[in-house]
């Protein structure tokens, strides 16, 4: 049995012992995606790293934001922008789901002590035109985990199969630290001169970007937007691989991409603003799966996308 | 004999699919060894969450040598014939045989196939059935091609003998088979070998695996009843949760706890379902409050703490999710409490089908229906109307948007809230139903009258539509929607012809179809018809509602309409007449005896239809009856043919004074006193005792057939014999057809 590891203090406790873990696993430690997006899976270190035959291993933060689940700081568990730790691995290893214990006892639970479960669950993204099997992973009942192997992305067969797992930092910690309420969650140590809770950080932009997004997002602009986005990410896709300047093959698959994550983020906040009927809805998701599956087309092509000639993809 | 065991060692199987995969791993491997020549006494599959095993006893240690003679060319044959051949049997010319036959002397291949050790014939068969599994989902891990349903880890494969275990060798995409596998993730001490089936067993249950899926389900049931019962209360039965469960756990521990007060106000259904759906918690029942009080959880492992972490851990949780369910209950008691019209409104905007509107549309036009049927199944007109009208609206309340399982019993409580009466909010509660095959059919009649109008709107619909059920392809479960009309309607004794309302609903139908298409005509012809109510509808009614729906239409087009609306109706009454057959052939009546009472009038009456059958069915179980029948056929046949040769058909009514014997003197009486007893038990819809009259004609025609010729040269006397055979089949076909019957 391991030794007992002390129960994290803060928020930030969680996310350091997380990123201390990946990295001594070999994880390059990446850094959010600096855009807004509605999970961890949408950076581009998993999206289109997960493409091609090339081996890779990232652990990161990403803050997600999910404009529906707004409820301007008042529901004990739910945010319109929480943090996601994501972890992404090709080939996935023999012993990922190993791995994946070995990061719950760094956090502080005992496994022999908690009831840890593999439930199944598929994972699918309609709007990245991705799926994967994998299982749920329950922590005494509560959900904790995303845990897939990748199948497809943008539409290709992922040759070799990448493992992602996906924590909901606020909710897990908050199990963790026995917290009820998120925004009473010590973001850093309770014993710092200066404590700061989760709510002293966060509460007010919920309240903010709740009604921002239920009532005050201007709907022509995000459609107007959205319009733009998708029209860009075609233009630079159109482009000539060759560039005339430095005489280059460069493809603009990265930021291309980013049109597409900024595309995805204005149909969730016009799905919010409630301006998009049932029968629309699909038609916006198939848009958005049309330009990531693009863009993936399009990274295949570049130098990290594209195939190593021999088997060893390093 | 060795006995074979394999273990097929993989990341945690989905609990639903377990079951299919222990029968796809017996059968697939067992044919294999058969069909290779092997022999087993007997086979055995289990499976936990992270492997599937097969045990094999007494199977055979290698397959029996086989010899093997082909044919080939004529020894004058072309050169090119001979080499054809030896390529075939990949034989020299030395190693072939010269034998005489008819044709001169011929070339002959023996072939002789030695046995072959069971270990290289397992391997064989196991690595095809990995390879070909047939898993509803698969996937590919790591680096590999391979496919399973999660990542496969190890292959346990041995064959164990008086000598010991051997290790059946075989390489899967890099997974070589072994005799070591692991017990529990957690409470198991690494890796181990096994040399037999019974020492794997004992070594698993050492490192906490219980093998057996049925064992596990035995022990979650029967602890779990004991933690309820220590507390005065009461498991609450659930074999499809204990069956899911027993695959989630390779050690099961049942914790019981407590639900908060605060959220035992809540209707026990959601109580249930939120448990069962989010963390799949048996529920456990207070016998003296009748409420859902508590939960049994079933855990993995044994904690040293005894489960306190993990039961305060789910505690947590299903106090969030029913903080969920509280939310939705209130949000939709307020919704119930002020008439629900803001779900009526609500359901204009979901669409029931592109070609057959909304669900209000479709509400509008069960009302209708439901109206219309009352007062056949006793119901109060407008309470069934009422009930109509509120059934589907809990369709929009949040606790069915989370659960759509609870549509209907969700429906019963918020009716209730709204003021309805009882009959009205059980009709919300009942009205989807019969579901299934073994599902209780309603007996309310507000209930019945609001089910049917349900079912039969769906039928008339799709059929009205052109949307009907092909093949395996049924994805509107129309074939259980009939069944359930059918169940309903036999259930409840329900007397109703279905010719008329089904076509005057696929009228409805269609010209609500064109109404939306902005055809004014048809919508126009739907208003004056559904003014009709319950009158039959006949030909020319058509052709007057058509025609003063729209002038402009030529006879010609409405009669085609007509004719249209006709067929449509004949094809859904015999698709009726289908699913009748089946479900009275599972009851094990035969078709003959459906058919031959299908071609006696008022068929599309079910209730009708099923006594006449019941009653036939009944009497040919009889020698009787069994004879009769043959009796009959040889009237009716004889009958026939005079009829067809003479042109003429004998139907003027025989006179006794023209017999000539006894038996024909005897038969004469018997069918004026059969006759006395068969009318007024046909005017009483009494078939049975009808057919028993009948019955009692046997003797007399056995005697008379025996007796008497009936094409004599006397023409007077043949034509009132034919006469009198006239009058047996007409006697005797007041119930069914009975030339239709087989044999």
């Amino acid at each position: 049995m391991a030794e007992t590891v002390a129960t994290p203090r803060s928020f930030q406790e969680i996310i350091l012992r997380l990123q201390a873990y990946w990295a001594s696993k070999g994880c390059a430690i990446l850094q959010p995606y600096d855009m807004e997006v509605g999970a961890g899976t949408f950076h581009p270190a998993t999206t289109l790293r997960s493409l091609g035959n090339k081996h890779w291993a990232a652990a990161y933060v990403q803050p997600s934001r999910r404009p529906t689940d707004g409820r301007y700081g008042e529901n004990p568990n739910r945010l319109q922008h929480y943090y996601q730790y994501q972890v992404i691995i090709k080939p996935s290893p023999p012993d990922m789901q190993a791995l994946y214990l070995g990061s719950l006892e760094a956090i502080g639970i005992d496994l022999s002590l908690h009831d840890i479960r593999f439930v199944e669950d598929d994972w699918e993204s309609p709007t990245l035109g991705a799926w994967g099997l994998g299982w749920e992973v329950w922590c005494d009942g509560m959900e904790v985990s995303q845990f897939t192997y990748f199948q497809q992305v943008g539409g290709h067969d992922c040759k070799p199969v990448s493992g992602e797992l996906t924590y909901g930092l606020e909710r897990l910690a908050m199990y963790v630290m026995a917290v009820d309420h998120v925004m009473d969650m010590p973001f850093n140590d309770p014993s710092s001169p200066i404590p700061l809770t989760y709510g002293d950080v966060f509460r007010q932009t919920e309240e903010e970007y709740s009604r921002h997004n239920f009532d005050g997002a201007t709907t022509e602009m995000l459609f107007r937007h959205f319009e733009d986005a998708e029209a860009e990410c075609q233009r630079l896709l159109d482009f000539p691989a060759e560039d005339p300047k430095t005489g280059k093959t460069i493809i603009m698959a990265h930021p291309a991409y980013d049109q597409t994550i900024k595309a995805s983020h204005l149909f969730n906040l016009l799905d919010a603003r409630g301006v998009i009927s049932v029968t629309e809805r699909q038609a916006y998701i198939g848009r958005v799966r049309a330009l990531a599956k693009k863009c993936a087309d399009a990274f295949r092509l570049t130098e990290a996308g594209r195939d190593a000639a021999s088997g060893d993809a390093a | 004999m060795p006995d074979l065991l394999i273990e097929l060692f993989s990341e945690e199987i989905p609990a639903r699919m377990q079951g299919m995969a222990r029968d796809e791993l017996k059968k697939r491997v067992t044919d294999g060894l058969v069909e290779a020549g092997l022999t087993y006494a007997s086979a055995g599959a289990f499976s936990t969450p992270r492997r599937l095993v097969l045990a094999l006893e007494g199977l055979t240690a290698e397959s029996r040598p086989v010899r093997e003679e082909r044919k080939g060319p004529n020894v004058s044959a072309p050169a090119a014939a001979l080499e054809g051949f030896l390529r075939s049997t990949g034989l020299t010319v030395e190693q072939l045989e010269k034998r005489a036959d008819k044709k001169g002397e011929v070339w002959f291949a023996v072939v002789e196939k030695p046995g072959r050790q069971a270990s290289e014939i397992v391997a064989e068969v196991l690595e095809a059935t990995i390879r070909n599994f047939p898993w509803p989902k698969s996937m590919r891990w790591g680096a590999g091609a391979l496919r399973w349903v999660r990542p496969l880890h190890s292959i346990l494969c041995i064959l164990t003998d008086e000598a010991g275990a051997s290790v059946v060798p075989m390489t899967v995409e890099g997974i070589t088979s072994g005799n070591e596998t692991e017990g529990h993730r957690f409470m198991g001490a690494g890796r181990f070998a096994v040399s037999s089936y019974d020492d794997y067993v004992v070594k698993l249950r050492r490192a906490k695996v219980m093998l057996d899926t049925g064992e596990r389900e035995q022990a979650i049931w029967t602890a779990a009843q004991n933690l309820a019962f220590a507390q005065g209360l009461e498991l609450v039965e659930d074999r499809g949760l204990l069956t899911e469960v027993a695959g989630l756990v390779e050690w099961p521990v049942p914790l019981m706890g407590r639900i908060a007060d605060e959220f035992l106000g809540l209707p026990a259904e959601v109580l249930q379902t939120s448990m069962k759906e989010h963390q799949k918690f048996f529920s456990v029942k207070n016998p003296k409050t009748g409420r859902i009080e508590g939960f049994v959880t079933v855990a993995n492992i044994e904690a040293a703490d005894h489960g306190a972490t993990i039961l305060k851990g789910n505690q947590k949780v299903l106090a969030a999710r029913l903080s969920d369910a509280r939310f939705f209950w209130e949000n939709d008691l307020r919704v119930a409490k002020s008439g629900m019209a803001e779900w009526a409104d609500g359901l204009k905007v979901v669409t029931f089908h592109n070609k057959l509107g909304s669900q209000a549309d479709r509400i509008d036009r069960i009302a209708a229906l439901a109206r219309e049927i009352a007062p056949l199944v006793g119901a109060d007109a407008a309470q069934a109307e009422r009930a109509a009208r509120i059934a589907k609206l809990d369709l929009r309340s949040a606790m069915v948007g989370e659960f759509p399982e609870l549509q209907g019993t969700m429906g019963r409580y918020y009716a209730l809230e709204a003021g309805e009466t009882e009959a009205v909010a059980n009709a919300a509660r009942d009205h989807y139903s019969p579901l299934g095959p073994s599902d209780a059919v309603p007996s309310e009649p507000v209930s019945v009258a609001v089910a049917l109008a349900d079912k039969l709107d769906t039928l008339t619909g799709f059929w009205a539509v052109d949307e009907k059920p092909t093949g395996s392809k049924d994805p509107f479960a129309l074939r259980r929607a009939a069944l359930g009309v059918i169940r309903l309607v036999l259930g409840n004794g329900v007397r109703l012809g279905l010719r008329a309302p089904l076509t005057i609903e696929i009228v409805r139908q269609m010209a609500h179809y064109s109404a939306r298409r902005d055809t004014p005509a048809l919508s126009t012809a739907y208003v004056s018809l559904s003014k009709l109510g319950q009158q039959e509808i006949a030909g020319d009614l058509f052709d007057k509602i058509l025609a003063d729906a729209n002038a402009e239409k030529t006879p010609e087009e409405l009669r085609q309409l007509n004719e249209e609306f006709a067929s449509k109706s004949a094809d859904l009454l015999s698709f009726f007449h289908d699913r009748l057959k089946v479900f009275l052939r599972d009851q094990g009546i035969r078709h003959d005896v459906i058919d031959a009472c299908l071609a006696m009038p008022g068929n599309d009456d079910l209730t009708l239809l099923v006594k006449r059958a019941e009653a036939l069915a009944a009497v040919l179980k009889t020698e009787d009856g069994a004879n009769l029948i043959q009796g009959f056929k040889r009237a009716n046949n004889i009958l026939s043919q005079a009829e067809a040769k003479d042109g003429v058909e004998y139907s003027f009514g025989a006179d006794p004074k023209f017999a000539e014997t006894a038996e024909e003197s005897a038969l004469f009486a018997a069918l004026d006193a059969a006759e006395a007893k068969i009318g007024p038990a046909m005017s009483a819809e009494d078939f049975p005792s009808a057919m028993a009259a009948m019955a009692e004609l046997r003797g007399p025609i056995d005697a008379f057939f025996t007796a008497v010729q009936i094409n004599t040269e006397n023409e007077i006397i043949r034509r009132n014999r034919l006469n009198l055979l006239h009058r047996i089949r007409s006697i005797c076909s007041g119930v069914a057809d009975l030339t239709r019957l087989e044999g």
